[in-house]
């Protein structure tokens, strides 16, 4: 991951995957992002910091092509040596789709993908087995505890074996167990060389999962470097005291 | 009080005993209400998901218009579709004012709004809870849109309930471009006005009475579907 005033040359320097080239997004009369310039490299796990409202699930929808740059543009980088577009997937902080069940989530998603039914079917079982949900197959997903909807999450992204994973705020709101859970899937994920670019709250989520940090702030980011050097060396001045928790309420 | 407690006998035993012309009066105004509501349900749908889904200027001053056509009176749409009909109107050659078809003409144009009004809400909503996830996993406009409303099945299923209550309660329209022609064109709201106006009150007041029984069956239905996903909705939440 390299971006705006950071060294990109930490360690051995991946292919780029996606790039944001002085990115702005407006909502209306409302600048979410702006001037943005990020690339996110294979293999990279990449945490994204920041106070409510700096910008991060912005971010993530702008890297992974939900909104439109209002100004600067989004780049995708064929991968190598496939020559195609990576796969992308997402976990929103709504974790389920629509009011179908565990099952029917995770099948749709895959017709959506254009998979052959056998494959559907062979896909769902295996992911659901993997995140431990295929006992609830059929349960409504709305049923499910908040640390179950992550996981049915999870399941659905590694059915559609992306090769790109973005996670906004996947643990904001579970109890300390399901926590963990989540999170040694998502190093599952990172184990299995997916990209992983996730936003959280939690400081000490990004030193465990990251390979990388960036900081937002008001839209803007001021800080992405190496995990170690984030959190060991000086910081641009806000992101500083937003380590040291000196942020006033804006 | 015993004219109208003996009207209502009689029309009571017209029920009781399937009156051959209060049937057919009964028929017709089902078939021509139930064809009107589908073929307003095919064009009502895809304008309100459309509309939801798509942007392109011009689409604020749509839904206005759909919106305000929402109170449109169907004396109003009767007029026009005469006009249209009419032998010196435009669609004149077509030869069906007057019959079953002009009738189910006019009531699909007075229901399309409706439909398409409440149709384009049942998708903005299924659009705000997953729209992003729907578009994450690949899925363009039209795909969301029909994903939503085949998701939102019983929401639409009510909607065209509604539309349905609306078409077969309505008396301009029909009476102006079906003429009330006894055992033409002749439903169950003009024959009321009609036989109200002879003074032949029984068969006025039997076919009322399966009037409000027609309005008020759809009216439990709509309910129970309301009550019913409500009641899901809380125990699944």
């Amino acid at each position: 991951m390299s971006a705006a005033g950071a060294n990109p040359g930490d360690g051995p320097v991946s292919a780029p995957l996606l790039s944001l080239h002085d990115a702005e997004v407006r909502f209306g009369g409302v600048t979410a992002l702006r001037g943005v310039n990020l690339t996110v490299r294979r293999g990279e796990r990449l945490m994204l910091v920041g106070t409510n409202g700096s910008g991060k699930t912005t971010l993530l929808r702008a890297l992974h092509g939900l909104v439109p740059c209002s100004r600067g543009r989004r780049e995708v980088h064929a991968l190598a040596p496939q020559g195609r577009e990576p796969v992308a997937a997402m976990l929103f902080q709504n974790p389920f789709l629509l009011n179908l069940s565990v099952q029917a989530n995770l099948r749709l998603a895959l017709w959506l993908r254009g998979l052959p039914r056998a494959e559907r079917a062979s896909r769902c079982t295996d992911a659901l087995q993997r995140v431990g949900l295929a006992a609830l197959a059929r349960r409504p997903a709305r049923v499910l505890s908040g640390g179950q909807q992550q996981r049915l999450a999870l399941a659905r992204a590694w059915a559609l074996q992306p090769d790109i994973l973005f996670l906004d705020e996947p643990t904001a709101s579970l109890d300390p167990s399901a926590k963990r859970e989540v999170e040694a899937l998502v190093a599952e994920f990172a184990g299995d060389g997916v990209t992983v670019v996730m936003s959280t709250h939690n400081l000490g989520q990004a030193k465990r999962l990251g390979s990388h940090v960036a900081y937002l702030e008001d839209g803007q980011l001021l800080a992405a470097l190496p995990v170690e050097r984030f959190f060991n060396e000086p910081l641009p001045g806000a992101a500083d005291r937003f380590l040291k928790g000196e942020l006033p309420f804006a | 009080m015993s004219t109208v407690a003996d009207s209502l006998r009689l029309a009571l035993d017209m029920i009781r005993h399937a009156d051959v012309e209060l049937v057919r009066i009964v028929g017709l105004s089902l078939r021509v209400s139930g064809t009107a509501c589908v073929a307003g349900a095919v064009v009502g749908l895809a304008l309100g998901a459309g509309l939801a889904v798509a942007r392109f200027p011009g689409q604020r001053l749509l839904v206005w218009a759909m919106n305000t056509l929402l109170a449109l009176p169907s004396v109003v749409v009767g007029l026009l579709v005469y006009l249209l009909l009419s032998r010196a109107g435009p669609l004149g050659a077509w030869g069906i004012l007057f019959t079953p078809a002009a009738m189910v003409v006019a009531q699909s144009i007075l229901v399309v709004p409706l439909i398409a009004a409440l149709s384009r809400r049942l998708v903005l909503n299924g659009l705000r809870d997953g729209g992003d996830q729907l578009r994450s996993l690949g899925a363009g406009a039209a795909t969301s849109a029909l994903l939503l409303l085949v998701h939102e099945r019983w929401g639409v299923l009510t909607i065209l309930l509604t539309a349905f209550g609306r078409a077969v309660a309505e008396v301009g329209a029909v009476m102006i471009v079906g003429g009330n022609i006894e055992g033409v064109t002749r439903v169950m709201t003009t024959a009321i006005a009609l036989e109200t106006s002879k003074g032949d009150l029984p068969l006025a007041l039997a076919l009322g009475v399966v009037l409000l029984g027609v309005v008020g069956l759809l009216n439990l239905f709509v309910g129970l579907l309301h009550g019913g996903t409500a009641t899901e909705r809380e125990a699944l939440a």
